[in-house]
């Protein structure tokens, strides 16, 4: 925590205080934390002088921000037009249906993150689900299903392993 | 590519003039030996995807195992998306210019051996043309390449982004040069003007008309201008614009000085789509490299004329390809459009002159500059002059990027060049311009592919999406998922918008349920007659598009949801019910194994049957089953 | 002074103005809700769409934003301009029930009913913005702003909790042309009681 407080101040410093670097720093603090905190978003607010409000509205205009934290994979189901014709919309609702959640939550437990994207530009591959930034080109149920529980696996040995534990 | 090449050679000598810049090509030239061997791999996201970096590691591996035993030792090279996304990996062996396909890592080894070290082609990896069965050993005899005209993609799958050498070598920022030694701002102009290039991003408006009243308006206001690229290719379906980024980074940078000489602007902004990664780290390694060769920056070769740029990424936001709402962007606020009475050539970004263009645009430039307004003028059609690059998808076997002279016949790109439907399905329609375009309908497959001829047709260029449909795929569907897509881009600013994209896609579910009546398709052309009058910018007015141009060539389709409550194409969940064919069920129990609702009974080896009460037409079954038994009807 | 026309008939009006204040200027009846003297215009509740007209050319254009100029044919009641301001009021009959103001704007229209599923009875906000723009243009404060973006926009402070940035002065109130924002004014403001302290401070 303390390290990355630290690391957020340094983000601070690369870019003058002016509003024109609020998204800026909006996106590399989320690069590195995750998501934007309410307390980092006060910094950006103070750094910048663009009121907390407005700070605000600009993280929730964009669809990349997120404000609260994330599950530790991030499944982001593309729903561009190659990928819509060729069964994106029912490849979301069975992961909805698998992983219990609607698009755009994470799960009870943090393992996962769904989200639904559009358009990753990678058509060829209809329909892609991008896992953790690496593309799964041409997915089925099971193929996803596969996937889920190796992800699973690794969590639950991490979990194990972990200082959690 | 290797990590490494990316890093800057700072100890790099700066060009300070142009011939500085020729004797650096000379040299680069001098170095290469035409005939080693080459193998290129591409690095496209395709490819990337279906394993490419893979396929080049072992590659790599091999070509060590093969030790000096190869009489030359061949460079990989890895590079921007070859195009041909649907055979990836790809891999073309220069100088023969063999083409494989769908290469993987453990062919690696048979192609070192037999290719490099025997100089034979590896048979199985060669293409085959699916209509003749014929065996295509080069990358120029394929149909899906033989039609095209790679003029802005020229680069890509020839030069490693990621090394300025590669694209000085291939003859790059010889343009620049030739501008700043040779030619006036107003000859810079006058080459754009007289070449006819129109914006590449969708609405196609004169780019050379665009740059003079720029003129004109810094005439009036005074300096300081901006120039601007558009890389927020938000188009589902499209990738025209990252595979021009991510291949050939230097080119648009390169078009991008180019206009700030001509308008005299010091500071320019490349706005890249955040969802394109590789896109940015490319352009910003072309931007460091261009810096520390005196191609970016103060004194530009030398020439006393300095211009630098910077990358501002997206936040995911569709509205932001539109010119008002990017510049609000810029400035670091919600992506809410102007209310736009005043051109962005007289107040745009800060509210100052700003030109801003597409990222396909600004790779036309370099060429324009280098062989001339006229040469371009003489590519493609008078109104519509030039190539244009489509992204070809959807139902279409070649699917992939192609490049094409304007005016050729939509059928031309989508049977020859795409190799038609798969599976024999018929061709149905072709969707042009993403959100704001519309579906041209089979009847239609000769129209020339133009500017005009695409808006007279009732669709648009847009920014060069081509999704290709067969008889599976629902119009009401399609349009349905237009405007949901556009219901969460909206900025949400103005009512016709936010309000009106709802209503429009409700009395569409209303249809895809086997609601209402024909009359509420009165309702629909009036609603979305309200919207494109209404609404406050480009993305709200066109919004109607899609559902205008299905009403105008498949209203017997939309008719059917509610007359037979029937969805013709077997897509619309309400309508349509799934059974098994007792004839073709061997009985195997997969779809009921993987059947989320437990509604498929049956025992094994013999016939099963879906109970439609609880069936929720999720299609599982459909993608599961190995013997075409699941029928949708 | 500018000449135009405006339903064929010709005015005057001063330059700098837009459309919307010539027609008021001279009589010519134009509904708005998002447009208020105090703040700039934003041209987003699109009631106030005029057509113009010069030959067989028109376009709709919002008269709150489009500045006047010479030789203008502006014409306010054409079926374009009608069938906008149709849509739209039906439509807002069903996003702001709880709206007596867009009621009564909407009955002038003659639009009585809407074909839509309404929202909650008490539902009146538009999200026009005039609220954010007086906050920020007249009050200087900016204690509000829009919120997420399409169809899920609303009017809210920092994680939609009240705020102590607020001072309660009621401009939003006055302000808002459907009365909702004093149906929510609770939910922006902080405690009256920090802001005293703080004010003192």
């Amino acid at each position: 925590m303390e390290q990355l407080n630290e690391e957020i101040e340094q983000i601070m410093q690369t870019y003058p205080g002016k509003p024109e670097y609020l998204i800026f720093l909006l996106q590399d603090i989320q690069d590195k934390a995750g998501y934007i905190s309410p307390e980092s978003m006060q910094l950006v607010s103070e750094h910048t002088g663009v009121p907390l409000t407005q700070a605000y509205s600009v993280a929730t205009f964009y669809q990349s921000f997120r404000l609260e934290p994330r599950g530790d994979h991030d499944i982001r189901v593309c729903l561009g037009t190659a990928c819509h014709l060729k069964g994106g919309q029912r490849i979301t609702e069975e992961l909805e249906r698998r992983l219990n959640v609607q698009a755009g939550e994470t799960t009870e437990d943090q393992r996962f993150t769904l989200s639904t994207v559009n358009c990753v530009g990678a058509c060829a591959l209809a329909p892609v689900v991008v896992v953790d930034d690496e593309y799964e080109p041409h997915v089925t149920a099971k193929k996803l299903d596969r996937k889920l529980k190796i992800l699973e696996h690794e969590f639950d040995e991490n979990k194990e392993g972990g200082p959690d534990a | 590519m290797p990590e490494q090449q990316a890093v800057i050679d700072n100890t790099h000598q700066r060009l300070q003039s142009a011939e500085d810049l020729n004797e650096l090509r000379q040299h680069l030239c001098d170095r290469v030996d035409p005939n080693r061997p080459e193998i290129v791999v591409c690095h496209g996201t395709g490819c990337m995807a279906n394993g490419s970096t893979q396929v080049t590691e072992a590659l790599a591996a091999a070509l060590k195992k093969a030790g000096s035993e190869a009489k030359l030792m061949p460079g990989i090279k890895t590079t921007g998306c070859q195009g041909f996304c649907s055979r990836g990996p790809l891999i073309i062996i220069r100088p023969q210019g063999l083409f494989y396909q769908q290469v993987k890592p453990k062919d690696a080894e048979e192609i070192v051996q037999q290719t490099i070290m025997q100089g034979k082609p590896v048979e199985r990896l060669l293409y085959q043309d699916p209509k003749t069965g014929e065996t295509i050993h080069t990358e120029d005899e394929i149909p899906f390449y033989k039609m095209q005209q790679r003029v802005v993609l020229h680069n890509i799958g020839r030069i490693d982004p990621s090394d300025i050498a590669d694209y000085i070598a291939a003859g790059g920022y010889q343009a620049l040069a030739k501008a700043l030694t040779t030619m006036t701002p107003e000859d810079v102009v006058a080459q754009v003007e007289a070449s006819g290039l129109r914006g590449r991003g969708g609405a196609g408006f004169p780019t050379g008309r665009k740059w003079r009243s720029a003129l004109q308006a810094i005439e009036r206001k005074g300096r300081p201008v901006y120039v601007v690229v558009n890389g927020d290719e938000g188009d589902p379906g499209a990738f025209m614009d990252r595979t021009i980024m991510e291949g050939d980074p230097h080119a648009v940078l390169e078009g991008l000085i180019l206009g700030a000489y001509a308008l005299g602007a010091q500071m320019g902004y490349l706005y890249v789509r955040a969802e394109y990664p590789l896109a940015i780290k490319h352009l910003e390694i072309a931007m460091m490299q261009a810096r520390a060769y005196g191609l970016l920056g103060d004194n530009i070769l030398g020439s006393g004329f300095t211009f630098d740029a910077r990358i501002n990424r997206g936040a995911g936001a569709f509205v932001c390809g539109e010119s008002t709402a990017l510049f609000t962007s810029i400035e670091g606020k919600p992506g809410n459009p102007r209310p736009k009475y005043v051109r962005s050539v007289e107040e745009g970004l800060w509210g100052r002159p700003t030109v801003l263009n597409n990222v396909e645009t600004w790779a036309n430039i370099p060429l324009i500059v280098n062989k001339g307004g006229d040469w371009y003028a003489d590519l493609g059609v008078p109104h519509s002059t030039g190539t244009k690059v489509f992204s070809l998808v959807g139902k279409v076997n070649n699917v992939g990027l192609v490049e094409v002279p304007m005016g050729i016949k939509l059928s031309e790109i989508v049977e020859t060049i795409g190799g038609g439907v798969p599976d024999g399905r018929p061709f149905k329609a072709v969707q042009t311009g993403g959100p704001s375009g519309g579906c041209i309908p089979y009847s239609l497959k000769d129209t020339p592919v133009d500017f005009d001829s695409l808006t007279k047709a009732g669709s648009m260029m847009g920014s060069g999406a081509m999704i290709v449909m067969d008889d599976s795929d629902c119009v009401v569907d399609v349009g349905r998922y237009f405007l949901r897509f556009l219901e969460e881009e909206s900025c949400g600013k103005c009512l016709p918008c936010r309000l009106g994209l709802t209503r429009l896609r409700e009395l569409l579910d209303n249809f895809a349920k086997g609601k209402g009546s024909e009359a509420d398709i009165d309702d629909l052309i009036s609603l979305s007659e309200a919207i494109q009058d209404g609404a406050l910018c480009a993305l709200g007015s066109s919004a109607p598009n899609p559902v205008l141009t299905t009403l105008q060539y498949f209203r017997e389709e939309y008719i059917a949801h509610v007359k037979d409550k029937k969805c013709p194409a077997g897509v619309c969940k309400d309508l349509i019910t799934y059974t098994i064919d007792a004839d073709a069920c061997t009985g195997c129990t997969a779809c009921a194994r993987r059947c989320p609702q437990n509604c498929i009974r049956g025992k094994k080896k013999e016939a099963h049957i879906i109970e439609v009460g609880d069936c929720i037409r999720c299609g599982i079954c459909l993608e599961t089953c190995k013997f075409k038994a699941v029928q949708v009807d | 002074m500018i000449t135009l026309t405006i339903n064929d008939q010709e005015v005057k009006a001063r330059k700098g103005w837009t459309l919307l204040e010539a027609a008021r200027h001279h009589g010519v009846d134009i509904p708005t809700l998002c447009y208020h003297e105090a703040v700039a215009p934003s041209g987003a509740c699109r009631l106030c769409m005029v057509e113009l007209k010069d030959g067989d050319w028109s376009k709709l254009v919002a008269s709150c934003i489009y500045p006047v100029a010479d030789g203008l044919n502006v014409y306010t009641e054409t079926p374009k301009v009608q069938n906008v301001r149709r849509w739209v009021l039906e439509m807002l009959l069903a996003a702001c029930p709880g709206s007596e103001e867009i009621a009564t704007l909407a009955r002038r229209y003659g639009v009585t009913t809407t074909r839509f599923a309404t929202k909650s009875a008490n539902e009146a906000c538009m999200v026009c913005g005039l609220c954010v723009r007086v906050c920020e243009e007249v009050v200087g404060l900016s204690a509000i702003a829009t919120v997420d973006r399409g169809v899920h926009k609303r009017v809210g402070a920092p994680y939609l909790k009240p705020t102590d940035v607020c001072v309660a002065c009621g401009s939003c109130v006055t302000i808002c042309p459907t009365g909702a924002m004093a149906k929510i004014f609770d939910t922006v403001r902080g405690e009256p009681q920090t802001k005293l302290t703080q004010l003192q401070a």
